[in-house]
């Protein structure tokens, strides 16, 4: 993340996303594939780290292996497969979702995992359970903890959807866009955007 | 992350202000803008630190008024700084000097640098 000034001179966090060039490597129709969508591909990879399976499906559209392909339904553009996707489709002060992988955490407790306020105190008997879960439900009925029941355990790497976020600026030379907040993931990683 | 470097630079105008730390007392010139009209309003007092990196470095400024104390914090890079005039050098043995939150009167006092 970093941030921008305004014209108020107001300090705006902001995170900037490398929106392009993606290459249309394929369209599926209905006819063909029983739906309509648009496979985009993004960022090159070497020759020798691709498959060959994937080899012969870029060389079918005519482009050089990429490292990421995603499949977009309702695509507003009419497009060709080997035509480029660029930054510029988005326009400054649209509003766009982004969707990414958030950051691993490895194991965790119930505290930091579901916001689980903990034990109060120290009081009441109490010396060694401030981040404990708890009861985790009633006894002789029904004999059995309840599925889904939140507990202790891997967070984090989920896919995550951040709605509305707006698009300050854009470079479009760079392929760059500024969207205002924050977005999940590390930095460097894989995102999409909706708009 | 070369990328986020042109970002912050495109974004930013660089103005260059004279160098200074904690313990300085230094005077902010502050643009404020009041619906149309836009005047500039001084802010004098001792720099208390300064942290970041960048477009996110910032500096806490503190001074007393009428006996209570007021602090600011403002970016750097931030456009409405007019101008930084740097009043005093001071001697100090730490960047960030909170303890000149509990000292009032005679304590508060921070030695000047002598050349």
């Amino acid at each position: 993340m970093t941030s921008i000034f305004d014209e108020a001179g107001k300090q705006i966090p902001c995170s900037v996303i490398e929106a392009g060039p993606c290459v249309v490597t394929q369209v599926k129709t209905q006819e063909v594939d029983g739906y309509e969508a648009l496979q985009l591909g993004f960022d090159d990879k070497k020759d020798k780290h691709t498959t060959n399976a994937l080899k012969g499906h870029f060389k079918k559209a005519g482009v050089t292996p990429k490292r990421k392909v995603v499949e977009f339904d309702n695509f507003n553009k009419e497009l060709k497969t080997g035509s480029e996707v660029k930054a510029d489709i988005f326009a400054e002060g649209e509003f766009v979702d982004v969707i990414g992988t958030s950051k691993g955490k490895g194991f965790q407790g119930v505290v930091k995992r579901h916001n689980f306020a903990g034990v109060g105190g120290q009081t009441h008997g109490q010396h060694n359970r401030l981040r404990a879960p708890g009861s985790l439900g009633a006894s002789s009925w029904p004999s059995r903890v309840f599925k889904g029941m939140r507990m202790a355990g891997r967070m984090g790497g989920d896919r995550v959807k951040v709605q509305n976020l707006q698009i300050v600026k854009i470079f479009s030379d760079q392929n760059l866009i500024v969207v205002k907040g924050s977005i999940p993931g590390a930095k460097g990683s894989y995102i999409l955007i909706e708009k | 992350m070369d990328k986020i470097k042109f970002v912050e630079e495109q974004s930013i105008k660089v103005q260059k202000h004279p160098s200074f730390k904690a313990g300085d007392t230094i005077t902010i010139h502050y643009k404020i803008i009041e619906g149309t009209k836009e005047r500039i309003q001084l802010f004098q007092g001792v720099v208390l630190q300064r942290r970041g990196s960048g477009v996110n470095e910032t500096f806490t400024v503190r001074k007393m008024s009428s006996g209570v104390g007021v602090e600011r914090v403002i970016p750097i890079v931030s456009p409405n700084i007019d101008k930084i005039e740097l009043n005093k050098v001071g001697v100090v043995r730490r960047a960030r000097i909170y303890y000149l939150r509990e000292l009032t009167g005679k304590k508060a006092r921070i030695t000047e640098k002598r050349n």
